[in-house]
């Protein structure tokens, strides 16, 4: 047995050396293909980058869960309302209190009109006879005061209901913001991770002459575009996989669409924002173009897209331009496919739009382009 | 002369109204090793820029090892080992991982263990690029320019900035290199290193080859008086060429 051990390592140890250089075969010397080697080389760029898994990872969740908070499913929450001074006021009080629906704020007398501009109370009842509703009546919570406020009141005053209806409270899945919000906030990490991803990673390594000196040496150039949008999809999954999964056992948000589906539009999404990446970065030779440049191009479409609320708040005029954008396609593909279940053919307009913002940014590109 | 790693001829490069290389002409033998000394803006960059087929010249003839960049670019890639004057190598990865990278570029070559002892990091390998010293950095980086085993290697300004003993280590192992037959074209503004390693040198200025030869040829056609105890250096020789002005980019 121990006369084997060092026969073992001489056979190894001449292994190589039976394979001599100049043969047909590649001989990468130990190192794997340069596809391999360039995606790892930006995995691991990224992965000893603290705040880049910080953006990229944990910033989505704490998103996710602020304005989970912010935005509990609505109805649930009783309506604040101040009583002003007034001959009236402890019957007004007594009134309002009985209704579950109601919570009565105390309001320091002159600060009332302070609380309804922050919207610490959606109402103030001055107590006269009858009583003063103050309220915006273009804020919608306000309007809500106004209705269960006058309804209290005029209940404590001995009205009387001709009839009452049946209420079925109907929970329907997916309809809370959050789990509206969800699949929005994924779509934004597809395109902020991309087109950062990609740019920032061309810019510097331009920057640092190291585009030049990789071009100076035989590998090739597709080899080192493919990488940077390889290494992409490599972190897309847990990009989309941790929020939702997330969504789906921290909050309840239900997930209709087949995992194939959501895979799919999550990766023509993070394709088509990577070209959009590799375009903005095609020539830009500083950190505070490149960033001016993506300020520009996502911020306008985080406020338009739909992401926080519905693109159908902006005017009719503007819709052309919203729906055209890629994130708007993203996000609402996304919504489809998670929350509807819809099918990929139900969505190939948009799978189809974000197939344009592909294509075109990436032959723009490659035309584009700068290696040094 | 029918050996030759480089052969240029009747160079030309223009930046709109600047002449950055003006009809210069280089010749380097297999096996030799040749520095191109210049004040700085003299062309040197730009010359070995487009030897090393990263410009394109507006004029001119240039053939590497024999071959030429329109046709066998890819061929001539696999052969040469290029330093860049001022690349800044991925600070987060490890000096072995960035070894691998570059020589995964090529098709042929030394393991990658061997090329971290060539330039003495073994030591290192698990470091990250960012915590070395600049004259680890450079070797480094010329271990990257060895990896594919070049016939010829082209070095901008390899010494620049380093200290006495870092640069004596990396011209170690620039002469085993050498040794070992290889071919050697660097440029350099140090007159002790171009006397060290090279055979020959070329002073350039506004673009053109004012004078070649052998260092020690170079300092006797100086004129300096051979019975003086003080003998002439190539620094000398260098100052009487391009002057005393200070040249600034």
């Amino acid at each position: 047995m121990t006369s084997e051990q060092p026969q073992t390592t001489v056979g190894e140890v001449s292994t190589p050396a039976a394979n001599p250089r100049g043969s047909s075969t590649v001989d990468r010397g130990g190192a794997s293909h340069p596809l391999v080697e360039l995606t790892l080389t930006r995995l691991r760029e990224f992965v000893r980058e603290p705040e880049a898994l910080f953006w990229a990872f944990v910033f989505p969740i704490l998103m996710t869960i602020v304005m989970a908070l912010a935005f509990p499913s609505s109805g649930t929450r009783p309506v604040p309302v101040a009583i002003a001074d007034g001959p009236n006021a402890a019957a007004v009080r007594r009134a309002l209190a009985g209704d579950p629906s109601i919570a009565i704020r105390d309001i320091a007398p002159g600060g009332e009109q302070g609380a309804l501009r922050e919207g610490a109370v959606h109402l103030i009842v001055v107590p006269a006879d009858p009583p003063i509703y103050q309220f915006d009546p273009a804020r919608e919570e306000s309007r809500v005061a106004r209705l269960v406020v006058d309804n209290a009141l005029k209940k404590a005053s001995g009205r009387l209901d001709p009839w009452r209806a049946h209420e079925q409270p109907v929970q329907i899945p997916g309809s809370r913001y959050v789990d509206w919000l969800i699949p929005g906030l994924v779509a934004m990490g597809i395109m902020t991770n991309g087109m950062w991803g990609i740019a920032f990673a061309i810019v510097q390594a331009r920057l640092r002459k190291l585009l030049k000196r990789m071009l100076a040496s035989p590998m090739r150039k597709w080899e080192f575009l493919f990488a940077q949008v390889g290494a992409r999809l490599i972190f897309l999954a847990p990009e989309v996989a941790i929020p939702l999964a997330f969504g789906a056992l921290a909050l309840g948000m239900p997930i209709h669409g087949s995992f194939v589906a959501i895979a799919a539009v999550s990766l023509l999404g993070a394709v088509t924002f990577g070209a959009i990446g590799l375009l903005l970065g095609s020539r830009v030779r500083t950190f505070e173009a490149v960033s001016g440049l993506m300020n520009l191009a996502t911020v306008p479409m985080w406020l338009l897209s739909g992401v926080f609320f519905s693109t159908s708040n902006f005017p009719d005029a503007f819709q052309p331009a919203i729906q055209a954008l890629p994130l708007t396609a993203l996000v609402d593909a996304l919504r489809a496919v998670v929350l509807e279940g819809r099918s990929l053919i139900a969505i190939r307009g948009e799978l189809a739009l974000l197939g344009a913002w592909t294509i075109v940014p990436f032959v723009l590109a490659l035309r584009l382009f700068k290696w040094r | 002369m029918q050996d030759l790693a480089v052969r240029c001829d009747g160079l030309v490069k223009r930046y709109g109204n600047l002449v950055a290389v003006d009809g210069l002409s280089l010749h380097v033998r297999r096996g030799e090793c040749v520095g191109v000394l210049g004040p700085n803006g003299a062309g040197k960059t730009t010359t070995i820029e487009i030897l090393e087929g990263i410009l394109p010249p507006d004029d001119g003839d240039v053939e590497i090892l024999g071959m030429r960049w329109r046709t066998d670019a890819r061929d001539l890639r696999n052969r040469l080992g290029i330093q860049l004057q001022d690349t800044q190598l991925n600070e987060k990865l490890t000096v072995e991982e960035t070894v691998r990278l570059f020589r995964s570029f090529y098709r042929q070559g030394r393991p990658v263990a061997e090329l971290l002892r060539i330039v003495e990091l073994e030591g290192k390998r698990a470091s990250r690029v960012g915590t070395l010293s600049g004259g680890q950095k450079q070797r480094l980086s010329l271990a990257c320019a060895l990896a594919g085993d070049p016939d010829l290697l082209f070095l901008d300004e390899p010494t620049t900035g380093l200290d006495p003993q870092a640069r004596r280590q990396l011209w170690d192992v620039l002469a085993r290199f050498r040794d070992g037959g290889g071919t050697i074209l660097l440029t350099t503004h140090y007159m002790d290193e171009a006397q060290t390693l090279c055979d020959r040198v070329a002073v350039v200025d506004h673009g053109r080859s004012i004078a070649e030869g052998t260092p020690a040829s170079l300092i006797s056609s100086l004129g300096a008086p051979k019975t003086v105890v003080q003998q002439g250096t190539l620094e000398d020789v260098f100052m009487s060429l391009t002057g005393r002005h200070l040249r600034d980019d």
